[in-house]
């Protein structure tokens, strides 16, 4: 009996209707496409995109040297040189990122003792040649003093889970 | 202007005369025959798209109207590279060969009552003959590529063209046998009626079968292993680029289109309206609804539009079929029950079953 209701429903092709019927519904489903650059996703204050380098609100750069980022690295993708300053305290003469070697994991923004180094929510940036993706101090303090609003308040969202 | 026209073309030779006649018919077929291939194309990605919960192409022109512009324009400016070792003449052929058939068969396809290039008597037997050498062309684009995977699509599709062809050939014989001609234009005439009358009812599993061997022949999913992306990259057209990738491209959809039109003929009343002496006269009469009501090359087109979306249904529903399956399908499903069915619709002939078999 079960053969032959099998039989009976495979030559009447009953499944093959009801797969067409599926298809037949989602045709009319409202699309879930993103026109990206006109439309985008919302980001998580977590976001890892490009990284920067904060000050302090008196001008002053909160990188205090402690390489704990350099070691905590996986990818050795950052290299830092530091040296007394005048007025005594110790600072970078070095701050290179590799962005060609870093893999985005954000271990050296959870080890900064004084968020420092920060991951921001940029993720559209690009290089046009050898070396741009290479950030160096200077520029990794220029996207900080760019985008310094929108990684406060990144941070502020977030500062209860932190 | 016109007048002058018509002056200088009585001028001419009478054999000049009917050449150009025939050629003017000849583009009238094929210029919205490509227009419609190339529009397809893009109907395929929207349809498909839609079906995956996507939009599909929307960025060239309105709403992606351009695409298929833009596609043929990409195609023509890119290299035709002929691989080494290959047998250039025959490879360059190919295309041709498949392209050829496809479109030679639209010339015995009525469009309407009148609109038809060449009313043939053996209409049918034209097209079967006519579509069956379709096939060289793939084949000769699998050997001459002298590529394995090109060969192993082209043996595919051999094979699986000349079992599908039988059955197909058997649910064209229904045809034949209910409407007594061999005249494409004289199998719809059998059909006059309201949708009761088509032969889409008394030959309903021989449409069926036709139409999935239809499938099978276009080589369309789920039917698709002669070119089987993900088993052998492309099958027969894996070392084709440019405006020979292209011929291929179009004769693959001129053939779609083909067998829409020949279901629609064959089973569906051609041009001939669904509610044909349903209405009385009296609202025929009214310009605009009484035309769209009657038949016409409207409802041809319909019909021809339904169908047509029936193949990119499918292809986003069904799951490419294993090859092995494929064959089986073929010769022990298909063939029995349209064997089997041609001595029933015998018999329902000879019982002269109305509306449809009924000797007035």
């Amino acid at each position: 009996m079960n053969k032959i209701t099998k039989y009976l429903k495979s030559l009447l092709l009953l499944e093959l209707l009801k797969g067409m019927s599926v298809t037949g519904n989602y045709f009319f489903k409202r699309k879930v496409t993103l026109q990206y650059p006109e439309e985008k996703t919302p980001i998580s204050p977590r976001f890892r995109g490009l990284h920067a380098l904060r000050r302090y609100p008196n001008g002053e750069e909160r990188c205090i040297a402690c390489k704990l980022c350099e070691v905590v690295c996986p990818a050795l993708a950052i290299t830092i040189e530091s040296e007394q300053r005048e007025d005594g305290t110790r600072r970078t003469t070095r701050y290179d990122i590799d962005l060609t070697k870093c893999i985005f994991c954000g271990y050296c923004e959870e080890s900064c003792p004084v968020d420092s180094i920060v991951e921001t929510q940029i993720f559209e940036y690009h290089g046009e040649q050898r070396g741009d993706l290479l950030m160096t101090k200077e520029k990794l303090l220029a996207i900080g003093d760019e985008y310094e609003k929108t990684i406060a308040a990144a941070r502020q969202q977030d500062s209860a889970y932190r | 202007m016109i007048e002058w026209i018509q002056t200088m073309f009585g001028m001419l030779p009478e054999m000049v005369q009917t050449v150009a006649l025939i050629l003017g018919k000849i583009v009238i077929i094929l210029v919205p025959l490509m227009l419609t291939v190339a529009y397809f194309t893009y109907a395929e990605r929207r349809v498909i798209g839609a079906m995956q919960v996507r939009i599909g192409p929307n960025r060239v022109g309105p709403s992606g109207s351009l695409q298929p512009i833009a596609d043929a324009v990409k195609l023509m400016f890119k290299e035709i590279v002929v691989p080494t070792g290959s047998s250039k003449f025959l490879f360059l052929l190919a295309p041709i060969l498949s392209i050829g058939p496809a479109i030679a068969a639209w010339a015995v396809i009525p469009f309407d009552a009148e609109l038809v290039l060449s009313n043939a008597n053996a209409g049918l037997l034209y097209v079967l003959a006519i579509t069956s050498i379709g096939v060289y062309g793939v084949i000769i684009a699998g050997w001459a590529s002298n590529s394995k995977y090109a060969m192993l699509g082209a043996l595919r599709t051999a094979a699986q063209i000349v079992s599908y062809e039988i059955a197909m050939g058997f649910a064209l014989v229904g045809v034949l046998m209910a409407s007594g001609s061999m005249n494409l234009g004289a199998i719809v005439e059998a059909q006059s009626g309201h949708i009761g009358h088509w032969f889409l009812i008394p030959l309903f599993p021989l449409f069926i079968i036709y139409f999935i061997s239809a499938v099978a022949e276009t080589n369309r999913a789920p039917f698709d292993v002669a070119e089987g992306e993900s088993e052998i990259v492309a099958g027969f057209h894996v070392e084709y680029s440019g405006m020979a990738f292209a011929v291929f491209f179009l004769a693959e959809y001129a053939n779609m289109i083909l067998v829409s039109a020949l279901a629609v003929i064959m089973f569906m009343g051609g041009w001939l309206s669904p509610f044909e002496g349903w209405f009385p006269d009296s609202i025929l009469n009214i310009p605009v609804l009484g035309f769209l009501l009657g038949g016409g090359i409207h409802w041809f087109l319909i019909k021809l539009a339904f169908f047509m979306f029936c193949f990119l249904w499918f292809r986003a529903t069904f799951p490419r079929y294993r090859y092995d399956q494929i064959m089986r399908l073929g010769w022990k499903v298909f063939i029995p029950i349209t064997i089997f069915w041609l001595l029933l619709l015998g018999i329902l002939i000879l019982a002269e079953v109305p509306p449809w078999f009924s000797a007035a």
